[in-house]
């Protein structure tokens, strides 16, 4: 499932919701069956732009949730600005998605 | 480790640069280095340290909003708003989780000092939001009581 993105004016702000699909695996977990660590697996970097500049970077541990919520904030945006935000993990794997401000 | 493996190595590395340099990866391709030593850290103060926030200045204008309790651990809500003009940087720290640094978020081109996610709690603790703003360091917290653990269960 892919990742879902939405932006809205509010004022003179753009408000940017985010909802990515990764399991965010800190390593320390066992697994319940095996009795075993499941291996980290977890976001590492998320980047957000609007109109191609970047507005946001992140770096992430395990320490965020599961199925990642973000909400970001960014001002002298404009309704239909195109706002993008990419993520890649700890094994590489990578996702992107992008909106127009609504 | 071996001379073939430092080549190896070197030899990646360079060719990571030259497709940069000749455009074959886009610059979205390429992120921040990641601070994997600061991220992997058990240490809360060693966490804080890689947030930059060391000898952070307590401040009122540093708001951390978190449930007063939290029944599941594994997801909790946090925003953190920093009201401090020219926030560039926005840490978040959990006191007593396993690896207490979370999240390290930078602002730039009208991103606002404001971020809300979800985060993993192991224990009750605060929550610590350390930001940057004109060369200087602040930070805040809110302590959350949890219920049951989010890490490791």
């Amino acid at each position: 499932m892919a990742m879902k993105l939405r932006a809205s004016m509010s004022g003179d702000t753009a408000d940017i919701k985010c909802l990515m699909n990764h399991p965010m695996e800190t390593g320390m977990r066992k697994d319940a069956a095996s009795g075993k660590l499941v291996p980290a697996h977890h976001i590492t970097n998320v980047t957000c732009s609007v109109g191609g500049k970047v507005v946001m970077d992140a770096q992430w541990g395990g320490g965020i949730s599961k199925n990642p919520y973000l909400a970001i904030k960014v001002k002298g945006a404009k309704a239909g600005d195109k706002v993008t935000v990419d993520w890649t993990d700890n094994t590489g794997e990578k996702e992107s998605a992008d909106a127009a401000i609504g | 480790m071996d001379r073939r493996q430092v080549l190896k190595g070197a030899g990646a590395a360079g060719v990571v640069s030259v497709a940069i340099a000749a455009g074959l990866l886009k610059s979205t391709d390429v992120f921040a280095a990641y601070n994997k030593a600061g991220f992997d850290t058990k240490d809360a103060g060693a966490a804080m340290a890689a947030a930059g926030g060391a000898s952070a200045v307590a401040s009122a204008d540093v708001v951390v909003k978190a449930p007063d309790i939290a029944e599941n651990g594994a997801v909790v809500p946090v925003e953190v708003i920093s009201n401090i003009a020219g926030t560039t940087r926005i840490a978040i720290v959990g006191e007593k989780n396993s690896q207490p640094l979370i999240a390290d978020f930078t602002f730039s081109n009208g991103g606002v000092g404001y971020v809300s996610t979800r985060i993993k709690m192991g224990a009750t603790s605060n929550i610590v939001g350390v930001v940057h703003a004109g060369g200087k360091a602040f930070k805040g917290h809110k302590e959350v009581k949890v219920t049951i653990g989010g890490c490791g269960g």
